[in-house]
């Protein structure tokens, strides 16, 4: 951490510069995220397409990131609103795995329990759920779980769907469960201890 | 013979079913040999890696280290589904990115007796190998039934031609494989600058608004544009363009009515099969219409029952619309 100089506390400069939280998600992201590289041209708002709903704009959020402001970008919207398009990724100049970034945000504001809203996080748990379960994903237990506890009244307007879906054959009654569970569980099991000691 | 190492996902076997009978038929026209990954899991879709790190990446890698145990003649891996796709092909490149990611997931993998070394295989999308490998000049070959006449747009979608780390497509934002494709099985292709936009993925379950702006935008562009059908290479793009379409249409007050099939669903028709081959009427949007422009004749299904709402009796809750705020609809 660099020394606060005269200078910057006469510019009425009080705090010390603190870029642990930005190395943090850096280094909790997948590959390398060059998060540090990040110019503040805004080209990620400018492509996002979901910018408008979203409380900062991915930019916004990486200065926040860089100023400390752990909370306050925890308990954003933005990374929730992600919808993994890779269109800001593709177009950054300075090649930030923005879309990377975002998944680890999200799961830095469940472990925090920052999140605003909760329908996402639970969402993404129910899925995973379903996942540890049975090694593959079960459409009907989730949604059924999914909207029951948060979209209550919108399952009325969404009967004829569902119906749909069943009676063509489009949704299984009963999961499908891998062979070889115990083998994942093993995997699951050894990978979230790795996850703690990182 | 192209022989490769199919990854089939999750949504195949259900949401997606007319996506894999579709593709059966069209192995044996193509020469294309497919061999399962035996007992694949889910590849976590984009729940699992906003949750946990290493779990999420040990997850997907467990279907690449059984795709290599597996390997006879062949190390390609292909995925139908670009969510799959994506999670398989990032894995692969991230655990060689960035090293001490593939050495925590390889310490994972140990646990149940697998691993994986990075690079060893190459993961690819089906349309990839059809267009690539296959070719374009075999596939006009096949063709037995033109589909000259039916007005189409070809939609990617995002999660397929972006981030293409492995640099596959021709292009990141407006790719012409699907393009090409189309048009060499006779189809009326019309230019779709929305091809890679977003269709809102998991929006649909966890905002729903959000999702019905997205498919909205897509919806709406495809029919000005005098599309019949929308094509596309996703199960994630057809389930949310197709079984939420009516939602949307209620929510903004709108009346489209624009199928959504599966580019092999088409590429079966081409080569003579009849719809029922191919999965056509399980769309909840029904192609029957646009079919028709070629000629197909799609057999009338029972309309599922759906309970009717009664004219008289008790007030249930109504649908969400626009018009009614967010907070008071959910709450």
């Amino acid at each position: 951490m660099p020394q606060m100089t005269d200078e910057r506390v006469r510019a009425g400069m009080t705090r010390e510069e603190d870029l642990s939280l930005l190395h943090e998600v850096s280094m909790k992201t997948a590959g390398v995220s060059h998060l540090e590289m990040c110019i503040q041209c805004g080209t990620c708002g400018g492509s996002c397409p979901v910018a408008a709903d979203m409380d900062h704009t991915p930019r916004m959020l990486f200065a926040m990131l860089r100023a400390g402001m752990r909370e306050e970008v925890l308990r954003s919207n933005t990374p929730w609103l992600c919808v993994s398009c890779y269109h800001c990724v593709v177009r950054c100049p300075q090649e930030v795995h923005i879309a990377d970034v975002m998944y680890t945000l999200k799961g830095m504001a469940i472990h925090a329990k920052l999140y605003t809203d909760s329908t996402a996080p639970h969402f993404s748990q129910t899925f995973v759920g379903m996942v540890e379960t049975f090694g593959r994903g079960y459409e009907l237990g989730l949604a059924t779980r999914h909207y029951l506890r948060h979209f209550p009244l919108r399952l009325p307007g969404m009967m004829p769907m569902g119906f749909g879906m069943i009676s063509k054959g489009r949704m299984a009654i009963t999961p499908k469960k891998i062979k070889h569970m115990d083998q994942l569980h093993a995997i699951l099991n050894r990978a979230k201890e790795l996850e703690l000691t990182s | 013979m192209n022989k490769y190492l199919l990854y089939p996902g999750c949504s195949m076997d259900s949401s997606a079913k007319a996506y894999m009978e579709s593709l059966n038929s069209i192995v044996e026209p193509l020469n294309l040999h497919l061999e399962e990954i035996e007992d694949w899991n889910c590849c976590g879709a984009t729940e699992y890696l906003g949750i946990n790190l290493i779990p999420a990446y040990s997850l997907i890698a467990r279907n690449l280290a059984l795709a290599a145990k597996q390997t006879s003649d062949t190390r390609t891996v292909v995925a139908p589904c670009s969510a799959c796709y994506l999670n398989l092909a990032k894995a692969d490149y991230y655990m060689q990115e960035r090293p001490t990611l593939g050495a925590k997931v390889n310490e994972a993998l140990a646990a149940g007796g697998l691993e994986y070394k990075a690079g060893t295989l190459d993961v690819r999308h089906l349309i990839d190998v059809l267009v690539y490998d296959v070719g374009l000049d075999a596939i006009r070959k096949a063709v037995t039934h033109p589909l000259s006449g039916l007005k189409v747009v070809p939609y990617m979608g995002c999660m397929l031609p972006r981030p293409d780390y492995q640099h596959r497509w021709s292009d990141h934002e407006h790719p012409t494989e699907l393009d090409d494709l189309l048009r060499a099985l006779g189809a009326d292709v019309i230019d779709y600058p929305l091809t890679t936009s977003c269709c809102g993925g998991h929006m649909t379950q966890i905002g729903p608004e959000t999702a019905f702006e997205l498919i909205h935008r897509l919806v709406s562009d495809a029919d000005e544009r005098g599309a019949q059908m929308m094509v596309t290479v996703c199960p994630m793009c057809q389930m949310n363009i197709d079984a939420y379409q009516n939602e949307m249409n209620h929510f903004f007050g709108t009346d489209f009515h624009m199928p959504i099939l599966f580019f092999t669903q088409l590429m079966g028709l081409a080569f003579g099969k009849e719809p029922g081959e191919v999965g056509i009427g399980v769309e909840l949007v029904s192609s029957r219409n646009a079919l028709a422009h070629i000629g197909v004749e799609v057999p009338v299904t029972q309309e599922p029952a759906v309970p009717r709402k009664k004219d008289e009796g008790l007030s249930m809750p109504r649908r969400w619309t626009k018009h009614e705020g967010k907070k008071e609809a959910v709450k």
